[in-house]
């Protein structure tokens, strides 16, 4: 194999064509890259279905002595491409007040996002995933529970005496401030 | 000129061969140099059968599953294909952390090494990356909720969390997009970094050459052929051990499908991970960013100075040190993550039902009618088997049992206070109602209004008075009434005792029995009681759930029994659920033999 000769050393005076080869360079980079980047920053701007009521249950399916029962929550589900209504998108606790109201809550975890029990024996709920108790009301029972804010509750209302229509939503897992997502 | 003179001097693959056979080992051929040859074993291996896996895969939250479900049990081999590739990540992380051990205890980590070091964490990182992403790909319950708590941790990142988040899910909500995201970072930018990184760990390397193992015991020595004697043989028995565990567990586990709305019990991270699963419970409400992201990046950039800590003094022993607490705690906490599930009662009960599920859609998916194209969720959605004990437990178990607990094993509050409803309108069933000394037992009538009624009335002083003519009548009648039902388990003893039923069938109506007096059957009798005409039939066990006080059945007498379908407190889809599931209706697959 011959050696390569050394390439002569650059003159002060090419700047010019250095200064073309970098920026039509950077150019030919530029465009493809930013095309991907806005198409994989796209999700940013997806909202989250829904935040309007739905109906939940029927009030006589809500146990009469305030036990909390669970349900789930038929909405449309919008998946991208996808739109498929009256499909489950989450779950409440439906409880009995004595007002003759409902409580809702959002049976998804404050901490991160593992859906509680209902344990019957202890009468309280626990999720499974790192520990956090909480009381009938939502209530964080034990103050060692990493969850850092109560079970969400949900907006309830009692459509002509019979039916339970909640708005559900989720919020943001991990924070004391109960925000939307 | 010779052919191989030819190529040698056209490519000059005699000097790279060189290069890479007979780098300089000091010290002889050692078997502890060979993790690293081992780790780019498995990088390799895992190339291989991920792209074979990658022929069959689709990504999306109505085909992920269902195509991991056919690579596993219809395709040639799939299922050892797929068990390669989940336990040699398995491999890969355990001999990440040796790799790690034995250059830090060499001390292979100190400069002029430093970029060789920095690149390796960076590959133990990219490693576990791998791993976290490719957890998610089978969309099954477990991959989804553990990604679910994954991705939700990633949201307390300070400042920028919640839109790292939603970059990382592809949107507001888990779905098609989570996976085709996961996917292009499990197989295309991951791996391509690592091949980036592999090149520059082992350019560096080679730069520097190998860190000896003092005191040396041998002559330096090539590379070949001893020390890649060594390799080859720690290599294979990495695939011993490996494929050792696929078959023994034969392949890879398979949950059922992801459901948004099954809430998961079970969820765990995969083994490696448990530790920082662990560590999470530690940090009451709000302080979780500290457990989560804190602490453990602290540790990292910590492990990242160990070549700038090893020039001070002791140095290199704070880092020997560290390291070893970094993992005994590691251990210590997966060690108590596990402790804590297996003294936990609810747990194993959780265990259970997910692989009872991930069970049952497998035999829905080889069913004749396989799995439609909405996903093979919908088959457990609609399947009675595994539906029907949830409804029970949520609709009927406050006050009804099914062989005394409430559908799904538990016990609830209150004691029962209706009829046990297992093996509902069966012969057996039926002969414990008419049996004088069960009649008015918690497990018929017992907790219920009735306990004082006609019915029970009937059984303990006329059916009690019976002699060996009217038992044997009683039986017939029994017969008759529990055809009616048309239950599955019975379709052979109906068939077989024909004659006997319709001997029975007048019996019902007879002056005897006269069960008539009280109850409609087939147009005659007196609409007292329940009409027995289809007696737990479906038709009929539908129309009784869904009104219960309509004169067919208690009428103005009903006790308690809700309503269901007339106050809407079910739909029609789920008491078709529970009926079907109370009369033993769902799928079963044939035999083994004649598949
Ligand atoms: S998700 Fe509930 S305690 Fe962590």
């Amino acid at each position: 194999m011959e050696p390569h000769p050394p390439p002569p050393a650059p003159a002060r005076r090419n700047f010019l064509a250095q200064a073309a080869a970098a920026v039509i360079g950077a150019i030919t980079l530029v465009i493809p890259a930013a095309s991907g980047l806005l198409v994989l920053l796209d999700p940013l701007r997806r909202k989250p279905a829904g935040g309007g009521a739905v109906f939940v249950a029927n009030l006589a399916a809500v146990p009469a002595g305030g036990e909390p029962r669970k349900f789930p929550v038929l909405a449309t589900r919008v998946d991208a491409w996808n739109r498929t209504p009256d499909v489950p998108v989450g779950a409440v606790y439906l409880q009995r007040l004595p007002d003759g109201g409902v409580r809702a809550l959002n049976v998804a975890c404050p901490h991160a996002g593992c859906f509680v029990d209902y344990k019957a024996a202890r009468d309280n709920f626990h999720c499974p995933c790192h520990n956090s108790s909480f009381a009938l009301d939502g209530r964080v029972l034990d103050p060692k529970s990493p969850s850092p804010r109560p079970l969400d509750s949900l907006e309830t209302e009692v459509r002509g005496g019979t039916e339970v229509w909640v708005r559900f939503r989720n919020f943001r897992a991990g924070v004391h401030e109960k925000i939307p997502v | 000129m010779k052919p191989l003179d030819w190529l040698d001097q056209r490519t000059g693959y005699r000097k790279l061969a060189h290069e890479v056979l007979f780098e300089n080992v000091p010290g002889g051929a050692r078997w502890r140099y060979v993790w690293g040859s081992t780790l780019v074993f498995c990088f390799v291996l895992q190339v291989i059968t991920g792209i074979a896996l990658w022929f069959a895969y689709s990504p999306s939250s109505q085909t992920a599953w269902e195509s991991v479900y056919y690579i596993q049990h219809e395709m040639w081999g799939g299922w050892f294909l797929r068990g390669l590739h989940h336990y040699t990540a398995q491999a890969m992380t355990v001999l990440l952390a040796v790799h790690l051990m034995q250059v830090v205890i060499d001390g292979a980590y100190k400069a002029p090494r430093e970029f060789n070091f920095w690149s390796g964490i960076f590959l133990l990182c990219l490693t576990l990356g791998l791993s976290l992403t490719g957890y998610l790909l089978p969309w099954d319950q477990k991959g989804y909720w553990a990604t679910r708590v994954a991705t939700n941790i990633l949201a307390i990142t300070p400042f920028v969390g919640p839109e790292l988040q939603q970059l990382v899910v592809g949107g507001a909500d888990y779905g098609h997009h989570t996976l085709t995201r996961f996917f292009a970072l499990h197989a295309g930018v991951i791996p391509g970094a690592i091949i980036l990184f592999i090149v520059a760990h082992i350019y560096f390397f080679r730069r520097h050459g190998l860190t000896p193992k003092e005191p040396r015991r041998r002559p330096d020595a090539a590379f070949w052929p001893d020390q890649v004697l060594r390799d080859a043989v720690a290599c294979l028995a990495v695939l011993a051990v490996v494929v050792f565990l696929v078959v023994r567990n034969r392949g890879a586990e398979l949950g059922a499908p992801a459901d948004p709305s099954e809430p998961f019990p079970a969820a765990r991270p995969e083994w490696y991970f448990l530790f920082l699963f662990e560590f999470l419970k530690y940090f009451p409400g709000g302080t979780e960013v500290w457990g989560a992201i804190v602490i453990p990046g602290l540790l990292m950039a910590l492990l990242a100075a160990m070549p700038f800590i090893g020039n001070w003094r002791l140095g290199h022993r704070f880092n020997v040190a560290f390291l070893w607490i970094v993992l005994a705690g590691s251990g210590w906490l997966t060690w108590l993550a596990l402790a804590e599930d297996r003294a936990n009662p609810d747990h194993a009960i959780a265990v259970a039902a997910a692989q009872r599920e991930a069970q049952r859609v497998v035999e829905l998916a080889r069913s004749p009618a396989g799995i439609p194209a909405t996903g093979a969720v919908t088959l457990l959605r609609q399947d009675p088997l595994t539906q029907g004990p949830k409804l029970f437990a949520r609709h009927c178990a406050s006050c009804h049992r099914f062989d005394g607990h409430d559908g799904l094993g538990g016990q609830p509050k209150d004691a029962a206070s209706a009829a046990d409803l297992k093996g509902f309108a069966s012969r057996e069933w039926l002969a414990g109602l008419l049996d004088p000394a069960r009649v008015a037992t918690p497990h018929y009538f017992g907790g219920t209004k009735f306990k004082n009624g006609k019915m029970v009335k009937y059984v303990r002083e006329d059916v009690a008075e019976y002699g060996p003519e009217d038992r044997k009548l009683l039986e017939f009648t029994i017969a008759a009434l529990s055809a009616e039902a048309g239950l599955k388990a019975q379709r052979d003893i109906d068939r077989r005792d024909e004659a006997l039923i319709v001997q029975g069938r007048e019996a019902l109506v007879g002056p005897r029995m006269n069960c008539a007096d009280c109850h409609v059957f087939r147009g005659t009798g007196d609409a007292v009681g329940p009409e027995l005409t289809g007696y737990g039939s479906r038709e009929w066990l539908v129309a009784f759930i869904g009104n219960a006080a309509h004169p067919r059945f208690y009428g103005e007498r009903n006790d308690r029994m809700p309503l269901f379908g007339e106050d809407k407190v079910i739909t029609p889809g789920e008491l078709g659920l529970i009926v079907d599931w109370l009369r033993g209706e769902w799928f079963v697959p044939p035999p083994a033999a004649t598949r």
